[in-house]
């Protein structure tokens, strides 16, 4: 019914191609990210100037939206492994979307926390349920259950199978929970709320800010080869652990 | 029993790989109209394994499994698969639980007490599951195999729990089946008198590079 | 066709066999209301208003309550390799499966709605609304849980988990679910809302069933 042989070939031989070009990315790929953090955040924090309405405040959005970014790039990214790992069976397409979502789950977070931090001084509140953020706390929900999936289930294949699936339903069901929410705000919300990403952002700052976002990313991708590549040594490591118990 | 259309189950190149290991590979099976082929193999060597593979239920790692003469028709309409979970419900009786797995499988109702009496249980059709001995329950799910006609017959310890004149009735019916037409591949340790051909797991397994 | 009314009607007889079947869910959906008044005091004025989504929330916990085992007990008894071997499409046979879930939960919970409404002093122009919207809703609660169900379908104590999976994606559906019953109670025209609600049962129906096919095909690697 199917054949496999060259899936097979493929799956023996790409981790370890993947380790060794990691063993080289990883280092350059660091110096890089805390270059362009330094730079970013110099320029956040002194070149930007203070929102004539906001004050010094509105330097949490140089963290805020790159990684509101990062939260919806991430779950991209993962839904491509997902296809990968359904239709391809691809060994590192599941390595990736397992090591990718605790990261995305963090990049989800750090935009709630951070924008909670906006919301105490604008809106006087901790927690406001705002369209946007209420939207990001579904999408930290999804990344807790995709991850809660693979740890639950033990045996890899399965777990792999599971998690992809579900992170595609999630990645279907994003819009429409997204559409709903919005429309829900609309009908609760009085209109006059401060919106996090404001309605003007000044010219000076979006120099600063694409630099952040171009830090989170190589930021991510950094770790996320970190990830991997520990998560290549484990598996290779675990096979190994069962073979020398046959031995005995 | 009617006469079966003529079906080959021809597998080929199979492998499957457990962690570090091939339980099998390169794996060559072909299970002929008329043919009982017992499988042996020690515990672990794969062959619940084979049996569910042939199924369909799940991919091998290569190789591939056809049912040569089925046509169009989706395989899985072809096949009986009876394992260590039999498929019925305690809650449901001998009756209901067959007469569900007709209706999903395409068999006969009618034939529910029929099939229940030569299988030595006939008394026991109204009774629900679960308060029958473990002996009497894999009596009630064989009789599935005589109340849904199926050509080939992949059948994992059919045996387990049976006494002694049970036994006897199944090698019975798996030659009667094979009389018929029809193939069967039989997990099990006990002889088999029905068996015209084997295959054997063990020594099979090797380490993956 | 015959392999679908197969496992609807072996799925309807269980529920009866099984004694309390479709009457636990509505028992549990009557405990949930009954609470209500302890939790946030009998102001009869605040439970009004509350109780479109009080009685949403109960549905959608109702319809959870049970999910873990739709495959599970099927996966156990190796019933789901005999759904493999029908020859049909496993699609059908799960959506035939959730039909008899929702038969024997959303079904008599859109039923009990209005009576469980005079209960929360509902206003009574929107009664029918609310049980209209459960009716077209719960359909959709169901389907979205069979993939949890499916996804869980190897794990002992999967019910947990299965809520986590679920509920944000039953989000869209308890919002418009909510908003056709508001509407209605504050004599709002409820059209829009319940053409989205139903769209999010139709878009479920014509996703989740897919979904759990391929996960319970993949669960067995």
């Amino acid at each position: 019914m199917t054949d496999q042989t060259s899936g097979s070939l493929l799956r023996l031989a790409n981790p370890a191609v993947f380790n060794r070009l990691a063993d080289r990315l990883i280092g350059p790929c660091a110096v890089l990210t805390t270059l362009l953090f330094i730079w970013g955040l110099y320029g956040a924090f002194f070149v930007a100037p203070p929102d004539y309405q906001q004050g010094e405040t509105i330097r949490i959005m140089f963290i805020h939206v790159p990684s509101a970014w990062m939260a919806m790039f991430v779950y991209a990214g993962m839904s491509l492994s997902a296809l990968g790992t359904l239709i391809w069976r691809h060994p590192m397409a599941d390595v990736a979307l397992k090591c990718a979502a605790p990261l995305g789950a963090g990049f989800t977070l750090l935009c709630l926390v951070t924008g909670s931090l906006w919301g105490k001084p604008m809106w006087g509140t901790w927690w406001e349920w705002d369209a946007r953020m209420t939207s990001v706390l579904v999408m930290f929900l999804i990344y807790i259950g995709v991850i809660a999936l693979q740890q639950a289930i033990e045996e890899p294949n399965r777990a792999a199978r599971a998690v992809a699936i579900l992170t595609l339903v999630g990645a279907v069901n994003l819009p429409i929970i997204k559409f709903s929410v919005d429309w829900w705000s609309t009908l609760h919300q009085p209109a006059s709320v401060f919106r996090l990403d404001g309605p003007t952002i000044h010219g000076s700052m979006l120099g600063p800010l694409f630099i952040m976002g171009i830090a989170f990313l190589l930021l991510y991708i950094t770790l996320l080869m970190l990830f991997m590549r520990a998560e290549v040594m484990n598996r290779r490591a675990e096979r190994l652990e069962l073979l020398a118990a046959e031995a005995d | 029993m009617t006469a079966f259309p003529s079906l080959r189950l021809v597998a080929s190149g199979l492998a499957v790989r457990r962690g570090p290991r091939f339980l099998f590979r390169g794996l060559d099976v072909t299970l002929a109209p008329g043919q009982v082929m017992q499988l042996t193999g020690p515990n672990g060597s794969g062959k619940s394994t084979l049996l569910r593979l042939l199924a369909g239920f799940s991919p091998p790692d290569a190789g591939m499994v056809k049912l040569e003469g089925a046509g169009e028709e989706a395989t899985g309409s072809f096949l009986h698969y009876f394992g260590h979970r039999e498929g019925l419900r305690p809650a449901l009786t001998a009756r209901e639980n067959l007469a569900f797995l007709a209706g999903l499988l395409g068999g006969d109702e009618a034939r529910i007490p029929e099939a229940l009496g030569k299988l030595g249980v006939a008394r026991l059709i109204d009774l629900p599951v679960r308060v029958l001995s473990e002996g009497q329950r894999r009596r009630v799910a064989l009789a599935r195999l005589l109340v849904i006609d199926r050509p080939v017959w992949l059948l994992d310890e059919p045996l387990a729990s049976l006494d002694v004149e049970a036994v006897a009735t199944v090698s019975a019916l798996v030659g009667e089946h094979a009389g018929a037409g029809g193939s069967a591949l039989v997990a099990t340790h006990q002889p088999l008198a029905a068996t015209n051909a084997t295959l054997d797991l063990a020594g099979r397994r090797e380490a993956a590079a | 066709m015959s392999a679908v009314s197969a496992v609807l009607a072996r799925d309807l007889r269980l529920a009866r066999r099984a004694g309390a079947g479709a009457s636990l869910g509505l028992m549990f959906f009557l405990v949930l209301i009954a609470i209500v008044p302890f939790a946030i005091g009998a102001d009869q004025k605040l439970i009004s208003r509350l109780a479109p989504a009080l009685l949403w929330i109960a549905a959608l916990l109702a319809t959870l309550l049970g999910l873990d085992r739709l495959f599970q007990a099927d996966e156990e008894d190796g019933a789901l390799d005999q759904f493999l071997l029908s020859g049909g499409s496993l699609t059908l046979l799960v959506l035939a499966k959730a039909l008899a879930h929702w038969l024997v939960t959303g079904l008599p919970l859109s039923l009990a709605a209005p009576v469980l409404g005079l209960m929360l002093a509902i206003e009574p122009q929107a009664m029918l609304p609310l049980a209209l919207s459960l009716l077209v809703g719960t359909p959709a609660l169901t389907l979205i849980g069979l993939v949890g169900a499916a996804l869980t379908v190897s794990l002992n104590r999967g019910g947990l988990l299965l809520s986590l999976l679920v509920v944000p994606t039953a989000i869209p559906t308890l919002i418009f679910g909510v908003a056709v019953a508001k509407a209605a109670a504050e004599g709002r025209d409820f059209a829009m809302p319940l053409t989205v609600l139903c769209g999010t049962t139709l878009f479920a129906l014509a996703i989740s069933p897919l979904a759990a096919a391929l996960a319970l095909r993949q669960a067995r690697g």
